[in-house]
């Protein structure tokens, strides 16, 4: 606990963590909002400017969280991690940079016109200010998400004589395989996490017999986009990230399977609990040969188990990258299960009327949350020693003048303005909630 | 091209303060200014649609840092370690008390965050201003390239200075009136009734303060880093810097004698833009002086990035900066006129 590195890496995560529970809920309901209002006009109905409406309203709560709870963020680059800013900056300064300049100034200038703006814009102004507060959302995403990956899978750089990173090409690094592959399976996770929120607010309504032709809206959107997002995030994308991982960070791979064996036809493991003391899996259940098809294409092909590699390159926290592996791919594949339950109800015209499946829908929100979680868990536990892939180890990152006792004041800190934070946020929501739709 | 750089950062920077401040400033105000709920939405009313563009300016400033000189990012913010979360957490938190209060009809929720956006942004411009003595005044940087300040010592200059001494105080307390006298000359502009007469009184007097504290500021700077003086006599842009604050400060005069209130804005931007970019020019090529020994201080040439990078930044940089001030033009006209509070259930 003396020790500066745990108290960083513990401020990072968690600020990181509690950061991105509001974004995917502002890219995801971004992208839903303009939905609405595209249907709305083609239709002419009111409806989906109804809709919109309240969507916009939960939305400007949730990014104002997630304005606030980012800039610590941008901060900790200089702040917890002095000498990894240091040596990477004039390569993560271009995306960073890029995402204040293209991104934040777009959002923050159509934010006031979407929320307050309705009355004043035409019906296609409104949705032009809509689409702007999309396309920035969007492209936040991906500018943040080149950098991660390029703390993953680093290219389009070269190491100067003094140590430091440079940049040698801009287009290889911003153009990164790792970051194409992230963003698309992040930009439809926040889809999921928009539609699953969308569906429980139509089932709480559904069930309360409130707002009966909101109500009906919001379930059928819900539905439909959380089904085919759904299945987008696990195929082709999940299983594109998956391919990555196991192309260029094999080490991770082998750890977030608890496979400590190498060797042909590796089955992929359903439930067991890695026991790495005696480098085994307790009571596994798998699905055999199936790991090597997911990996590499052919069942045959050789997967390479943890002991192939030195023991000081395997991910610290073996048994927590076990678990958010598996309970974000658990989770996706309940969530496949239950939006396909629910579009098929609802494509027989019973989905309003079925109570169980309602209560599934209203309760089901919280999956998408946890399983973007436990997806940033992988990603960055896997990382793990490295906190640029292959170039500079986690310990080598920190800042050489702050002091534990000082990041851990910090760190402090920050629990007690986010448990404020969330206790205001679910209020004012709950509040919103209770209104329900607001007509013009 | 690190000079390019190092002026594009420094102009980043002089827009934020100059962006921000006048939202800064109408915080400090608004307990002052607008007495009623009405009032009070009616001020915010005319910073909200800004305040978060505005703010943007100091992430994208840190962005266009982090790219060319991170080195100078990398020290700064790890040696500035706890007052730059002191300045994070009161950036947290009026950036919710203004959109979080009028959410909520209730009088104690709402004198809540009345009461915390005043005291973040009085804090703010303090802390900020004091960050730039920091700067001009220097700190221990030793040859690793990193240093550690705490937030006071023995508020003395001296071999272990902290964030907070006399001087640094100084500059900040000189900060906060200044924004306090812009965020004036912005509600006067953009507000009518209570709020503007309020707005319009208050802002002859707090304009003499800004000159008085000026001219202590400029002698204690003198007495502080002599080389400051030099490095501005020296300099041909730091002296069309000086003249453009000092026409600045003329035309918010001439603007208040009018009661033109518009001119005398504009006159405030271009006095505080002229202020920081002609400390900029007469620090340059500093960008963090030692007080150990002038052989440690980071200045755009050891602490930048390779061309590549900085070509590379370049260009998309000059995409960028149109754009952002394209967005805040089209707010500003579109938001044209004066505010008035809205109707409850919308707006700010
Ligand atoms: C709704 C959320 C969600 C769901 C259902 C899934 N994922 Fe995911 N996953 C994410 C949300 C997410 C994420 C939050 O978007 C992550 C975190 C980092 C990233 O790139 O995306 C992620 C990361 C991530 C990684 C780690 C990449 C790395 O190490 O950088 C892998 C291998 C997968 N995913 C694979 C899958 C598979 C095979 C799924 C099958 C069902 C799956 N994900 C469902
Ligand atoms: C895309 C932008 C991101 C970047 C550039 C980034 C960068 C970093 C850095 C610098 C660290 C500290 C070094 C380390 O311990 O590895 C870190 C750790 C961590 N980050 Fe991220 N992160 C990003 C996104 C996220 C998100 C969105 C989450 C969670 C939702 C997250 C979760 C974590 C966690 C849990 C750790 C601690 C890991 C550990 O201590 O082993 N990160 N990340
Ligand atoms: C650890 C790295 C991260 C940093 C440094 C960071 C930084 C920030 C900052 C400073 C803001 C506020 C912008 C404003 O003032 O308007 C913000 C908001 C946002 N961030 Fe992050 N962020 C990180 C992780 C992520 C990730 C991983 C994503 C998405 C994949 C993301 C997506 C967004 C979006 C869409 C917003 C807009 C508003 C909202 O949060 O609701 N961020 N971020």
């Amino acid at each position: 606990m003396g020790d500066p590195l745990f108290w960083h890496r513990l401020q990072f995560g968690f600020t990181a963590t509690y950061h991105y529970l509001f974004p995917q809920l502002t890219m995801g309901l971004a992208f839903l909002i303009v939905v609405f209002k595209a249907m709305g006009l083609r239709t002419g109905e009111a409806r989906y400017a109804d809709a919109a409406r309240f969507w916009i309203k939960i939305f400007g709560i949730n990014f104002a969280v997630g304005v606030v709870t980012g800039i610590p963020l941008e901060f900790q680059f200089g702040t917890n991690w002095a000498r990894f800013s240091q040596l990477s900056g004039g390569i993560i300064g271009q995306t960073l940079g890029m995402e204040g300049m293209f991104a934040f100034f777009l959002e923050s200038s159509f934010l006031g016109l979407l929320i307050w703006g309705e009355k004043r814009l035409s019906p296609k102004g409104h949705f032009r200010a809509a689409v702007a507060l999309w396309l920035g959302s969007w492209l936040s995403g991906y500018f943040i998400v080149a950098t991660n990956a390029f703390m993953q899978h680093p290219v389009g750089y070269a190491m100067a004589p003094d140590g430091t990173l440079q940049l040698t090409s801009f287009w290889a690094f911003l153009l990164n395989p790792w970051a194409l592959g992230q963003y698309a399976h992040t930009m439809i996770a926040s889809v999921v996490t928009g539609s699953f929120v969308v569906a429980a607010v139509g089932a709480f309504w559904t069930l309360k017999g409130l707002h009966a032709e909101q109500a009906r809206l919001n379930l059928r959107m819900g539905t439909v986009m959380g089904l085919i997002f759904s299945v987008l995030v696990a195929f082709p994308t999940g299983d594109l990230q998956g391919k990555l991982v196991a192309r260029h960070q094999p080490i991770t791979l082998a750890a977030m399977e608890g496979r400590f064996e190498s060797g042909p036809r590796a089955g992929l493991t359903l439930i067991g609990q890695p026991n790495v003391a005696q480098r085994k899996i307790d009571n596994p259940v798998q699905l055999p040969a199936v790991l090597s098809f997911i990996a590499y294409g052919t069942f045959s092909s050789d997967v390479k188990g943890l002991s192939s590699f030195p023991e000081d390159q395997w991910p610290q926290n073996i048994e927590l990258l076990y678990y958010s592996f598996h309970i974000m791919a658990g989770l996706g594949t309940l969530m496949i299960a239950v939006m396909g339950l629910a579009a098929l109800l609802l494509w027989r015209g019973r989905l309003d009327a079925n109570r169980p499946m309602l209560w599934a829908l209203m309760l089901a929100f919280p999956f998408p949350y946890i399983a973007t979680t436990a997806g940033w868990a992988v990603a960055e536990f896997g990382r793990q020693p490295w906190l640029i892939h292959g170039v500079l180890r986690t310990s080598q990152g920190a800042s050489p003048t702050v002091h534990a006792g000082q990041t851990a004041f910090t760190t402090l800190g920050f629990a007690g303005i986010f448990v404020v934070l969330s206790i205001l946020f679910l209020y004012l929501i709950g509040r919103e909630l209770a209104h329900g739709p607001v007509k013009h | 091209m690190e000079l390019l750089w190092f002026w594009m950062v420094a102009v980043m920077f002089s827009i934020y303060v100059v962006m921000d401040g006048f939202d800064f400033g109408a915080g400090v105000l608004h307990l002052a200014v607008a007495k009623t709920n009405e009032e009070r939405r009616e001020v915010l009313g005319a910073i909200g649609p800004f305040w978060d563009g505005n703010e943007v300016w100091l992430l994208a400033g840190g962005g266009s840092l982090f790219l060319a000189f991170p080195k100078v990012l990398a020290s700064g913010f790890s040696g500035f370690y706890l007052a730059m979360w002191v300045v994070v957490w009161c950036l947290m938190l009026r950036g919710i008390s203004i959109e979080f209060r009028s959410h909520v009809q209730d009088g104690l929720w709402r004198h809540f965050w009345d009461a915390t956006f005043a005291g973040a942004s009085v804090l703010l411009p303090v802390l900020f201003g004091a960050a730039l003595g920091n700067v001009l005044r220097g700190v221990p940087l030793d040859a690793s390239g990193f240093f550690s300040v705490p937030l006071w010592t023995t508020f003395r200059l001296g071999p272990q200075p902290g964030v907070l001494d006399w001087y640094t105080v100084l500059i900040g307390v000189f900060t906060l009136v200044t924004v306090a006298a812009h965020g004036a000359l912005f509600l006067a502009w953009k507000t009518e009734g209570p709020v503007h007469e309020r707005s319009r009184v208050l802002a002859s007097p707090l304009w003499m303060g800004v000159l008085l504290f000026w001219m202590v500021a400029t002698g204690a700077t003198s007495v502080v880093n002599p080389a400051i003086f030099r490095g501005l006599a020296a300099s041909p842009l730091a002296w069309a810097f000086t003249a453009l604050f000092v026409a600045g400060l003329g035309l918010v005069f001439l603007g208040l004698r009018r009661q033109r209130f518009l001119l005398a804005f504009l006159g405030s931007g271009a006095f505080i833009l002229g202020i920081l970019a002609a400390s900029a020019a007469s620090l340059y090529p500093v960008m963090l002086k030692s007080t150990l020994d002038p052989a440690f201080d980071l200045t755009a040439l050891n602490a930048s990035v390779g061309h590549h990078g900085l070509r590379t930044g370049l260009v998309w940089w000059l995409l960028g900066f149109p754009l952002a001030i394209g967005y805040a033009g089209f707010l500003f006209r579109f938001h044209r006129g004066k505010v008035k509070a809205a109707a409850e259930g919308e707006g700010y």
